[in-house]
């Protein structure tokens, strides 16, 4: 169960993909985003999942990865398909069956948002696939950084960013264990009615919390004993550069956001 | 007689179909009579932790069984509860999973969830908490206003309250200070003699195995490397260095003896062994000591 969650893992690797600067992978994703809710056609949605296929192929992230990570929002997109399928009112009727009816706008409406949903996923996927935490966090406090002027704090924000998806794991670890020392003084989790399943957990969250607290604790007692002040006056060891493939990669984006947006514009 | 515990072909295989797929134990077959204290050790990485959560059932076997009185554990998948109160597993760190409010309601977890209520449960939890070393005054406190060694104790009384027929230990001592550890390995010592029970101990502390174990079984890269009486085990103590292991320190220094031309038994393990062994050779007094 707990196997299951991939948000923020990475995949080591040395493609193009790999080695895009993370702030031109986050720019793509943005400009992917806009893209996808600018289009309106099956062609819009042709090139933007041909695009998606072709960065997946660069990228050599297996496809079977990145259908798993769509397993968790599975409910989700059923749930926009099914809704927009029936519920759409429309010019013709397809089929009807007492309230429940699909029109011609319906069944477009249902396949354009589940496609919108699954690419927007995958999309995002594909870049904390072949971005390491660290880059990504490293590179979204560059782009924030002219928010700095107004007295946002982006290091704080990025460096909590980056702890959290570097303890996700370690409290995935951790709860596996806590879950096996239980079980093996004979908890249950599986049977019981759902008041109590959630009494049941109660063996583990009460150890978790114990130990996410004192990781915290000894983690900032760690940092201070490093003299860590915060973001003033802090300097980068690996300086991002924008290199020739980002402003390619970028110019690229650039050119697909702009047919999807032309072909909008044309009703398509 | 069918020995308490038999494990039989054992391979546990994880992410198998994955590029991740790697072995951690690989058709390792034991057995544990009843009444036995054995010793099991391994270099990390051994696949030690994986070998005893089989035991209980916390881990499927890839292929291969585990036999509790000559039944398979996984013949009703059901039933597999039953088998975690018979193979009591304390796990490395075990403070780390207490949670309950008071120390005895903690220790009470185990045996409630096999089922006892009343005067039964209560006698379990305080003939555990005797066992280990818990006082009752202590019985009604927070588990987390406890010391470290304190609580290890609470965890251990917290899998000794199931009354276990095989109890497994993972490293009960790490991280405690000599005398703690001492204490602690004192008080498992008397449960094993007072109790029988069968004792599964894992530990890095070669010391501590060779004063307490009846039997080692030595574990490298997923197989058993030998087993045997631990005079047995520690006379091969160059196999044992050359597989990430250390020998006890009594061992090192009749090795050390013998480098020296000393005719010293290589298998000694005991100061008491030793003291014997170099008196005996003052007393042929070819060579003064």
């Amino acid at each position: 169960m707990l196997k299951d969650i991939t948000l923020g893992q990475y995949f080591p690797g040395d493609t193009p993909a790999h080695r895009l600067d993370p702030r031109t992978k986050i720019l793509l994703v943005l400009l992917y985003i806009i893209a996808l809710f600018c289009a309106k056609s099956l062609v819009s949605y042709g090139l933007l999942a041909l695009t998606l296929a072709l960065c997946v192929r660069i990228s050599k992230v297996g496809l079977k990865s990145l259908v798993r990570g769509l397993k968790p929002v599975l409910f989700i997109i059923v749930f926009t398909g099914v809704l927009n399928l029936f519920f759409t009112p429309g010019d013709v009727y397809l089929l009807a069956w007492g309230p429940f009816r699909i029109s011609d706008t319906g069944l477009r409406n249902a396949v354009y948002m589940v496609l919108r949903i699954m690419l927007l996923i995958m999309g995002t996927f594909l870049m904390t696939y072949t971005t390491s935490p660290i880059s990504l966090t490293d590179g979204l406090e560059r782009l924030l950084n002219g928010l700095k002027r107004f007295r946002f704090p982006v290091h704080e924000l990025t460096m909590i960013m980056s702890i959290a998806l570097r303890f996700i794991p370690t409290l995935i670890e951790e709860t596996d264990k806590i879950m096996s020392a239980q079980k093996a003084r004979g908890a249950d989790f599986e049977s019981g009615n759902l008041i109590e399943k959630a009494k049941a957990m109660i063996p583990i969250l009460v150890p978790l919390f114990i130990s996410a607290f004192r990781r915290a604790d000894e983690l900032a007692t760690a940092m201070e004993c490093r003299c860590y002040h915060g973001g003033e006056g802090r300097t980068k060891l690996h300086i991002l550069q924008y290199q020739r493939r980002d402003y390619i990669a970028l110019a690229l984006g650039t050119l697909i956001l702009g047919s999807v947006i032309f072909l909008h514009f044309r009703g398509l | 007689m069918t020995p308490i515990l038999e494990i039989k072909n054992l391979t546990h295989t994880y992410s198998v179909g994955t590029p991740f797929q790697r072995s951690a134990v690989e058709d390792v077959s034991f057995a544990v009579e009843e009444g036995e204290f054995l010793g099991l050790i391994g270099h990390t990485g051994s696949g030690k932790s994986t070998l005893i959560q089989h035991l209980n059932g916390l881990l499927k076997p890839t292929s291969g069984q585990i036999l509790l009185n000559g039944k398979d554990i996984w013949a009703e998948p059901k039933k597999i509860r039953d088998v975690r109160f018979q193979v009591g597993l304390v796990f490395q760190y075990p403070e780390y999973q207490l949670f309950e409010e008071t120390v005895y309601k903690d220790i009470a977890y185990g045996p409630t969830n096999k089922g006892l209520t009343g005067d039964a449960l209560d006698r379990c939890v305080r003939e555990a908490a005797r066992l280990v070393g818990v006082r009752d005054d202590q019985l009604n406190k927070s588990p987390f206003e406890l010391s470290g060694g304190q609580k290890r104790r609470v965890a251990l009384a917290g899998v000794l309250a199931m009354e276990p027929k095989v109890l497994v230990l993972d490293e009960p001592t790490a991280g405690l200070d000599p005398a703690g550890r001492e204490n602690l390995m004192a008080n498992i010592q008397n449960y094993h003699r007072n109790k029988g029970t069968t004792i599964i101990l894992v530990s890095h502390s070669m010391d501590e195995i060779a004063q307490n174990v009846d039997r080692i079984v030595v574990l490298k890269s997923a197989h058993v490397l030998m087993s045997g009486t631990p005079r047995k085990v520690f006379a091969w103590a160059e196999e044992l260095i050359s597989a990430g292991l250390d020998v006890p320190r009594i061992t090192q220094v009749a090795m050390a003896l013998r480098r020296r031309g000393l005719d010293i038994d290589p298998a000694v393990y005991t100061a008491d062994a030793l003291e014997k062994q170099l008196l005996a050779l003052r007393e042929e007094g070819d060579r003064p000591c």
